[in-house]
């Protein structure tokens, strides 16, 4: 029988297999950042142990730090001791690491792919749930705790369970204002936030196949808050053209080699998946969460959805929750909530393509009175490309903040937070009570819809801008 | 990981059931860089009463915890497991544990002890007569002992031989050496690398 995605790329790293025993499985790529690393290192040291593979290892710097004036010392004491933690940590233990000021420098599931480190075919480990956002690549990408860190520090490998397969079809074409994001946050909603719990996802259809890999990124992201292990994009000509040139890409006969070995990774004809979903990318529309699990979205055409409209009891209660802790009323159009703050960044969207698009969107106009726009680039490469382009001026012409590389507001580990009751569009991944600062209400979306968003002051997306909402705003 | 075959020592009796990982090491000490230095927080909020059993003169030097039942419940952090280590237990006995701390002590060498909670009571009334008295957990004959007090347990049969041998879940993967090895001798070369080929 034939084999998925994801099978072929566990098959190919089994170490060791043994009746009754979880597979012992190699690791190609171990990403590590301040956070969840130190005591990992700590537990090596404790043991008398050495890192196994320093050439397979690479740390980055990017929850904690400051995303203005990054050559002051840390002001926040504990951000300060995690990253001096993990430069000493790198230091010792022989790990190659970009830091705060380093050109290569910013979130870990951005600098990877950027460096050509993340590849079709591999193994992608790193203390942190996003990891699921290599999978984009055809890798089998996945966040583990940090013991397991200290694990793979020591051995290289992970004794880890079996999973089971979904096939996420996506056909047709989507609508014109439609991105990635949309897509991934409708799929949550419909599948909800158990509902990958086992999986590893497996996107395809010709809707996913049209994807850039930026995009692709986007919705492997956040393959995690459907509960999912992982998630997947078969490699094609697009994840090639993106791979060829970069600086840890493979050259040569080796690239090659690699691209007949990344050929054959497709999900074979005959395989079969132990679930599966279809939808249709025409029916799409922007999307947006209204609640505080990244579930409870809906399209941004509809209401905010009355509670007692959940069948399922437990679904009740959340929404109820939700509704009371957004400070939102059941019926209200969501397009008539008024925000008070637009992130655009993280790993899910801090990506070129993403400020891009709502530069593109801000150009020539001025956000809204009283709106506070936050542009943070995924990485110092993603910044340095957009000042190149021009982006960042179009920002601060458009009067939104231009910062420096890091996850920043993603989950204000920094100083940059919501204050209580404040009400933010976000392009990052969670919408969790406090995730953004503690009483912050954060409304998932797209960079597009961020963007109209800040120019209207409210949840909107381009689609709803007249051409004189400069002079309107 | 030290091995863990027979271990004696004094008792600190704790009468207080659903012990969760709050109390055990409250959160703020979540934000420490290492895996030692948690011993002052342990049971930090009781510890500020005096009178606190842990804050009694006879009771320095213990190693052995008795603690009431639903011990360890609440958000799973191995934090709680260190913070016991680091300040001086070798053994935990309960009538229960939650699930998720007693797979966190085990994997790093805190022998937890399932006892019927009638032994457990007897092990207080004993160890709060008389502060000296010593309790020996024998992991080789799966036995805790103490005066006029002889109880069986039980452990899964693969848990007490990591036990006996001191074997951490990296040890036992690095037995695979040669298998690991073979592996990446195979590996082919165009798999990326973050460092130039030394
Ligand atoms: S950007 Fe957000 S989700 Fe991504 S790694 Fe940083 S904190 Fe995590």
């Amino acid at each position: 029988m034939g084999r998925t995605l994801a099978e072929k790329v566990w098959d190919d790293h089994v170490v060791r297999r043994a009746e009754g025993e979880p597979d012992l499985l190699y690791i190609d790529l171990h990403l590590l950042h301040e956070v969840t690393s130190p005591q990992a290192f700590d537990g090596l040291r404790l043991a008398g142990r050495t890192v196994r593979r320093t050439d397979l290892t690479i740390a980055t710097e990017d929850h904690n730090t400051p995303t203005l004036d990054i050559d002051k010392p840390i002001a926040d004491p504990v951000s300060r001791v995690q990253l001096e933690t993990l430069r000493r940590n790198a230091e010792e233990f022989g790990v190659r690491i970009h830091s705060l000021g380093d050109i290569e420098q910013g979130v870990v599931h951005v600098v990877g792919p950027q460096l050509g480190l993340t590849q079709p075919g591999t193994t992608v480990v790193c203390g942190d749930s996003h990891t699921s956002t290599h999978g984009a690549f055809g890798a089998l990408a996945f966040g583990i705790g940090t013991s397991q860190v200290e694990h793979v520090l020591a051995t290289q490998t992970l004794p880890l369970a079996p999973f089971r397969t979904m096939a996420i079809t996506v056909e047709g074409e989507l609508p014109e204002g439609v991105t990635a994001k949309d897509l991934i946050l409708a799929i949550i909603t419909k599948i909800g936030t158990g509902g990958g719990q086992g999986y590893v996802l497996e996107y395809r259809g010709s809707a996913i196949r049209s994807l850039s890999m930026e995009a692709r990124m986007t919705v492997c992201n956040m393959s995690i808050e459907a509960g999912a292990r992982a998630g997947m994009i078969a490699p094609d000509r697009t994840t090639f053209d993106y791979l060829q040139g970069r600086p840890h890409a493979p050259q040569g006969e080796d690239w090659d080699a690699a691209v007949a070995y990344w050929e054959t990774l497709a999900t074979d004809e005959d395989a079969v998946f132990d679930h599966e979903i279809f939808i249709d990318a025409a029916e799409l529309t922007p999307f947006v969460t209204w609640g505080t699990n990244p579930g409870q979205g809906a399209p941004l055409g509809a209401d905010v959805p009355d509670p007692a409209s959940f069948e399922d009891p437990q679904e009740r209660i959340a929404a109820e929750n939700a509704l009371k802790y957004m400070g939102l009323t059941a019926g209200t159009p969501l397009r008539e909530v008024k925000v008070d703050a637009v992130f655009v960044g993280s790993c899910t969207n801090g990506r070129i393509e993403d400020l891009r698009a709502a530069a593109a969107i801000v150009e020539g106009r001025t956000i809204a009175e009283g709106v506070r726009m936050l542009v943070v680039p995924g990485s110092v490469r993603v910044a340095l490309q957009a000042v190149e382009e021009g982006l960042d001026k179009v920002f601060t012409a458009a009067g939104a903040e231009w910062r420096h590389a890091g996850c920043s507001m993603c989950l204000g580990m920094n100083p940059d937070q919501l204050a209580p009751g404040e009400r933010c569009a976000s392009t990052s991944n969670r919408n969790f009570e406090g995730r953004q600062g503690k009483g912050g209400r954060t409304h998932l979306v797209s960079p597009q819809v961020a963007a109209a968003t800040a120019l209207l002051g409210r949840l909107a997306a381009p689609a709803d801008l007249s051409s004189n909402v400069a002079v309107e705003a | 990981m030290e091995k863990f075959t027979t271990h004696t020592g004094r008792a600190v009796p704790l009468r207080r059931s659903n012990v969760d990982t709050d109390q055990i090491i409250p959160a703020h000490w979540l934000k420490k860089v290492t895996r030692t230095g948690f011993e002052d927080g342990l049971f930090e909020a009781w510890r500020k009463d005096e009178d606190f059993v842990l804050n009694r003169p006879e009771r320095a030097g213990a190693t052995v915890l008795v603690a009431g039942p639903e011990f360890g419940t609440g958000s799973s952090r191995e934090h709680a497991v260190w913070a016991l280590q680091n300040y001086g237990f070798q053994t935990v006995l309960s009538s229960r544990f939650a699930d998720i701390f007693r797979g966190n002590s085990l994997k790093n060498g805190l022998l937890t002890v399932v006892l019927p909670q009638e032994t457990v009571e007897r092990l207080w009334a004993l160890t709060e007569a008389d502060p000296t008295a010593e309790i020996t957990v024998d992991l080789e004959a799966r036995e805790v002992r103490a005066e006029g007090v002889r109880a069986p347990f039980e452990l899964d049969d693969n848990v007490r031989w990591r036990l006996l041998n001191g074997l951490d879940d990296i040890s036992i993967t690095l037995q695979n050496e040669d298998a690991i090895s073979a592996f990446e001798a195979t590996r082919p070369a165009f798999k990326p690398r973050t460092l130039p080929a030394a």
